[in-house]
């Protein structure tokens, strides 16, 4: 699989990570170094391997259904730009 | 269990300038888990809390912070897999949908696509007695709720509220066995009724509780059956997804106009293209969200913060086993046990506390006469009241009261209206009342024979029209119904009215 700059571009644009122009090609390179390690790893035969998802024989933790939480609006809005209201405000997004 | 017999109903069809055609349908819905506190964090999950008060570090996604699965949230979506009679997943696993949103701070959603917790079941639709629709359901993955943002407040800004970030939400995506705008709105219902009976969802849907994703697609008569048939979607049309909708209203005129839309353009030689669309219900019509296309690029992975669910057999038996009697059996039982009809005992069965109030009433009593007197009195007094049969001031034992009055002949069916409409407004023991008031039925036939005796005396003229014409005697009984203030009983006075008249 190989990346273009329009790829580059595309996964730049999702990550809302601003890409110059002029930076992409290094970019879509980058990308392809990454790739390429990763077919390596795919020529190793998994076949009938259950993927590891933990290093240790862990249970998820799990909570009770309390509340033990939140009632801090204003810790949770100290670090916004900007906030309202109580509300956090953003420049205006509607469908 | 009982189960009734039912007859799948007939697709809807809508005739187009050329053809006819049919609808196919398909939903998903996202209903949010009944908990106290959010899926992943210990904030609460109360509705009109002050903005950004039932919010926590992991709620806001501040660095570091990591989520901790709430164990009742997955119960309570084991507990309505089990209610839609699906398989549950021993083995499950969370996943990251990757967008960008100001309502979403994480930047992802945590949702479960490639292992969900629960699979293949099915829900049968009532549409009437004995029609239904079984549609089948698909799956049911375990996700996070947004954030609500707000438009109106200011001309430039919009406002975010993140009390709703991370509450649990229930995605039910059925299979496209839905066939017309009724079917789509009796699911829906149906769904809610089974998720208030588990007491797994609200269902609040002005709240934003449950809300649909609609797809809808459109084909010529016969290619269902031949996709049914083949499981091949290339019989089908190109269906487009309706987002959001949380009104049984909307949803049944958008699938209309929808529906409308791509027959249009199919018929005038055009494609439909595969698309999300938003409903708007002001100007009656959908339109498409491009902004939503590309950003469906979610790149989802499995979420390195959370280990695979895994689950005990034992666990999910013991929910299953303390699942409650499920609107069908309730609704098949309430037939085979009482008498009713399908419709009464699909109106009594449609929330559970009525169901409840119901057997009430009808233990130990006619359950027809019981079904009749919750059904038209009771439940018309209530609605005319707009309020909810867990608000009623008439309690079961009351209403039981009265009906034992009318079995034991001391009042008539008139006169226990009026002493249904006392004990609504006045509360009180009916047979006391009874009493008090006077409203006893006259069962005396001395006294229901002196009455007639005068009113006979009274009328030769009438008396004459009654022996030419029998249905005359009607206007003796009403008079003496008027002269014991309706509390004569009506049979007694109908015998004695015509042994009087010789007729």
């Amino acid at each position: 699989m190989s990346i273009d700059t329009r790829t580059a571009a595309h996964v730049a644009h999702l990550a809302r990570i601003r890409v110059e122009q002029d930076e992409l090609p290094a970019l879509a390179e980058e990308f392809n170094r990454i790739l390429g390690f990763i077919e390596e790893l795919n020529e190793v035969d998994v076949e009938g391997v259950e993927p590891m998802v933990s290093v240790t024989p862990m249970r998820l933790k799990r909570r009770d259904d309390t509340v033990t939480d939140g009632g801090m609006p204003e810790r949770v809005l100290s670090n916004a730009p900007d906030a309202r209201e109580g509300f956090f405000a953003v420049p205006k997004v509607v469908e | 269990m009982l189960d009734l017999a039912y007859e799948p109903p007939k697709p809807k069809v809508i005739s187009g300038a050329r053809h006819d055609w049919e609808l196919v349908i398909g939903m998903e819905v996202h209903a949010q888990v009944a908990s106290k506190a959010k899926l992943f964090s210990g904030a609460s999950t109360a509705f009109g809390a002050e903005p950004n008060s039932n919010v926590s570090f992991v709620d806001a996604a501040m660095p570091g912070m990591l989520p901790v699965i709430n164990e009742f949230c997955i119960e309570q979506a084991v507990r309505t897999g089990l209610g839609l009679k699906a398989r549950i997943n021993l083995v499950s696993a969370f996943d990251r949908k990757n967008y960008f949103y100001p309502d979403l701070p994480q930047g992802y959603q945590i949702s479960q696509l490639y292992h969900p917790l629960v699979g293949e079941g099915e829900v049968l639709v009532d549409m009437a007695p004995g029609v239904a629709r079984r549609v089948r359901i698909e799956r049911i993955h375990v996700e996070q709720d947004a954030g609500k943002s707000i438009h109106d407040m200011d001309p430039a800004m919009s406002f975010v509220d993140l009390n709703r970030t991370g509450v649990a939400l229930m995605e039910i995506v059925s299979r496209p066995d839905i066939r017309g705008p009724e079917e789509a709105a009796a699911y829906l219902t149906k769904l809610r009724q089974i998720m208030r009976y588990l007491g797994t969802c609200e269902g609040n849907m002005q709240s934003g509780n449950l809300r649909a994703d609609v797809n809808v697609s459109v084909c010529r008569p016969g290619a269902y059956e031949k996709f049914i048939e083949t499981g091949d979607p290339g019989h089908l049309g190109t269906r487009c997804e309706i987002k959001n909708m949380n009104s049984m209203r909307f949803i049944q005129q958008a699938i209309d106009y929808e529906a409308r839309r791509q027959i249009a353009l199919l018929e005038e030689g055009g494609e439909v293209v595969q698309e999300t669309r938003l409903y708007d219900p002001d100007r009656g019509e959908t339109r498409s969200m491009r902004s939503k296309e590309e950003a469906h690029d979610y790149r989802y992975f499995p979420d390195p913060d959370l280990l695979p669910l895994e689950l005990e057999q034992d666990w999910v038996d013991a929910i299953a086993d303390s699942l409650p009697e499920l609107p069908d059996a309730k609704k098949a039982r309430f037939v085979a046990d009482y008498g009713l009809t399908e419709y009464d005992a699909g109106v009594l069965t449609a929330e559970v506390a009525a169901a409840d109030y119901f057997e009430q009433v009808a233990d130990g009593r006619d359950g027809k006469q019981a079904a009749n007197w919750v059904i038209n009195e009771l439940f018309g007094r209530l609605k005319k009241d707009e309020r909810e049969i867990t608000e009623s001031p008439v309690s079961p034992a009351q209403l039981g009261g009265i009906i034992d009055l009318i079995a034991s002949g001391d009042i008539s069916g008139k006169i226990a209206k009026e002493l249904f409409e006392i004990v609504y407004a006045e509360g009180g023991d009916p047979a006391e009342i009874v009493e008090a008031r006077g409203m006893r039925q006259v069962t005396d036939t001395g006294a229901i024979e002196a009455e007639v005796d005068r009113i006979i005396a009274e009328n030769p003229a009438q008396v004459e029209k009654a022996r030419a014409n029998p249905k005359v005697a009607g206007w003796f009984v009403g008079q003496v119904m008027k002269a014991t203030g309706g509390k004569a009983n009506p049979k007694a006075v109908n015998d004695i009215v015509a042994a009087k008249l010789g007729l």
